[in-house]
């Protein structure tokens, strides 16, 4: 294992641990912060295999509009200072079955999909834009403009939610 | 890998000892910035106001910034009853650092020699530079919701949540603003995009995204006109409102720091980095090389500063939602218009199209659909027009202050659920002070 191995095997623990304690912590504020770590740390994550433009555009968005929002929200509701009682489900040991489940999904599409397709690391200028646009639009682009249908389907439907007079 | 002394790949060859020495560098240069810059503003905001300002500490007032850093740093530290202390001594760390990183990829200049090593005069640089600086002033906005939600206060809750709404929606509209400049470039490194400006500047050919960009500038950087996180007149002082001492100098560095950062990245990207103002290259040919470019591009970061003070000095405040519907309504589809052309044009030259007819009839259409649109915006409008100064319904009794200034409640039932017993005790009610 070199260096970089350790470092990225690092990151991941520290991305797993911060999502668990996004769901343990008593701490609603807490629990998004939380958020932030294990977001920044799949950031790291993705720094070490060299994809750059995804790293930052991770930090962009995950780390800077999406968890901001986020907290928008639970201060603009109710985000009280210290612990809270209610923040317990009765429905916990499903959503660990749930979650179990769905990474074993990823997990085994993951594996069985890319078992042997490894890419170099140590060519220069692979994680700029330039590569990473060119696969999208090119190779990728019918999931690309489906996953846009899909966020603009849930931005309509925010919309019908929020507004009575349509 | 293959070292060389040009390009993006060079920046990975430099020796340890000139890596922490331009790290150094750049954060002395920083802290003088912001002590420079502290003296500059309230000596020219004097100016401009008929008084003198400063002028007492060293020659013209010079130590100012120096013996208000000292007076902080010496400050009682404050920490209100009832706060998250971590989250609370977390966010002026969350916020200068960030401020910090993304000046390490702003080029100074171009290749030099420091005792005998070729190097570029940048700390560092990236295929994606530009996006560094991007995410690290979003990292910044943590800082600012973080401070006005731990604060325990309603003026740094409402600073803080007027913020994150303020920056993420300017911060839309300022990466839109670059996406031309990224076209035109080829590339978000920010060496390439100055070198792309060899012969004419972005702001020259991209005027629209200039103007976008110095417009959203200021509401990322939190300053009047658009000042609405600490409007005093409403908040104290907003997110820092209950912080003193050493945590809030940090805010205080992150806040002029970032306007170095904004400053420095209008002049890389849109007003050619390093390269001399046109009329000098065309008399002295050896004014971008060596040690002059540095010259040049303080002049322009010190330009925009002046800029930043200038406009403090001229312009009020502007409300809540002229900012939000200036940020979502009108910079941003106007940057996405400008794209959607310049990316036509680009795409229209390089297949060899005629470009002036293609202009001209582009032109019209654009000026058309605009105008339509602002049309039918004032049609479908003024019909249900609401006068903002109108005196909105107020139920006189059940009102907090009577009487006094608006002062928000601190057992709001939305704001932090239940208060403890502490901070409720030490309430002090309003319009009696």
């Amino acid at each position: 294992m070199t260096t970089l191995d350790v470092v990225f095997v690092l990151l991941g623990v520290v991305a797993v641990g911060a999502a668990v304690l996004v769901v343990t912590t008593r701490q609603l504020v807490h629990a998004a912060l939380w958020l932030v770590v294990s977001f920044g740390a799949l950031a790291g994550g993705y720094l070490m295999l060299t994809a750059e433009f995804v790293a930052w555009v991770q930090v962009l968005i995950y780390v800077g509009a999406v968890v901001v929002l986020l907290l928008f929200g639970i201060m603009l509701t109710r985000a009280p200072i210290g612990r809270s009682a209610d923040l317990d489900s009765g429905n916990r040991w499903a959503a660990l079955a749930v979650a179990l489940a769905t990474a074993g999904v990823l997990v085994t599409v993951l594996v069985r999909g890319f078992r042997t397709a490894y890419a170099p690391l140590d060519v220069a200028g692979q994680g700029a834009a330039k590569p990473l646009g060119e696969s999208v639009f090119r190779i990728w682009v019918l999931p690309f403009e489906v996953l846009s249908v899909l966020l603009l389907a849930a931005l309509v439907g925010a919309i019908v939610l929020s507004r009575r007079e349509i | 890998m293959k070292c060389t002394t040009e390009g993006i790949a060079g920046f990975g060859c430099d020796p340890w000892w000139l890596i922490g020495g331009k790290a150094l560098v750049i954060f002395v240069f920083l802290v003088l910035t912001v002590l420079l810059s502290m003296w500059v503003e309230r000596r020219v905001i004097g100016r401009m106001q008929l008084r003198i300002g400063p002028n007492r500490c060293g020659p013209f007032g010079l130590l100012q910034g120096l013996a208000d850093g000292v007076k902080l740093a010496l400050k009682e530290d404050i920490v209100p009853a009832g706060v998250d202390k971590v989250v609370f001594w977390l966010a002026p760390v969350v916020s200068a650092v960030p401020a910090f990183i993304s000046f390490i990829i702003i080029p100074f200049g171009p290749t030099v020699s420091i005792f005998g090593h070729q190097t570029q005069l940048q700390g560092t640089d990236l295929p994606v530079a530009v996006l560094l600086v991007l995410a690290m002033s979003s990292m910044g906005i943590y800082g600012i919701v973080l401070a006005g939600w731990s604060s325990m206060s309603p003026y740094s809750l409402l600073g803080g949540l007027r913020s994150s709404a303020q920056m993420i929606s300017y911060e839309i509209a300022m990466s839109l603003s670059f996406v031309a400049v990224f076209m035109f470039a080829g590339s978000m490194s920010t060496s390439q995009i100055v070198a792309g400006q060899q012969h004419i500047w972005y702001g020259v050919l991209l005027l629209p995204s200039f103007l976008i960009y110095i417009i959203t500038m200021m509401g990322e950087s939190n300053r009047i006109p658009f000042d609405l996180p600490e409007g005093e007149g409403e908040l104290v002082g907003g997110f820092h409102t209950e912080y003193s001492s050493l945590k809030f100098a940090m805010f205080f560095l992150a806040e002029y720091i970032n306007l170095a950062t904004l400053s420095a990245l209008a002049t890389t990207l849109f007003l050619g980095g390093w390269h001399a103002p046109p009329p000098i290259t065309t008399i002295w040919a050896g004014a971008n090389s060596g040690w002059w470019p540095v010259l040049w591009f303080l002049i322009k970061i010190w330009a925009f500063i002046f800029f930043f003070i200038w406009l403090r000095g001229s312009l009020p405040r502007v409300r809540y939602d002229q900012l939000m519907k200036l940020g979502w309504k009108v910079l941003m589809p106007i940057s996405l218009g400008w794209i959607l052309l310049v990316a036509t044009i680009r795409t229209a030259s390089r297949e060899g199209l005629n470009q002036t007819q293609l202009l001209i009839y582009g032109g019209i259409t654009i000026a058309v659909v605009l105008v339509g649109s602002f049309a039918w915006d004032l049609v479908a409008t003024s019909g249900r027009q609401v006068d903002p100064y109108a005196e909105p319904e107020r139920a006189t009794a059940a009102e907090p202050a009577q009487g006094g200034f608006p002062v928000p409640p601190l057992d709001l039932p939305h704001y932090h659920g239940v208060l403890p017993e502490t901070a409720a005790r030490k309430e002090v009610s309003s319009g009696t002070h």
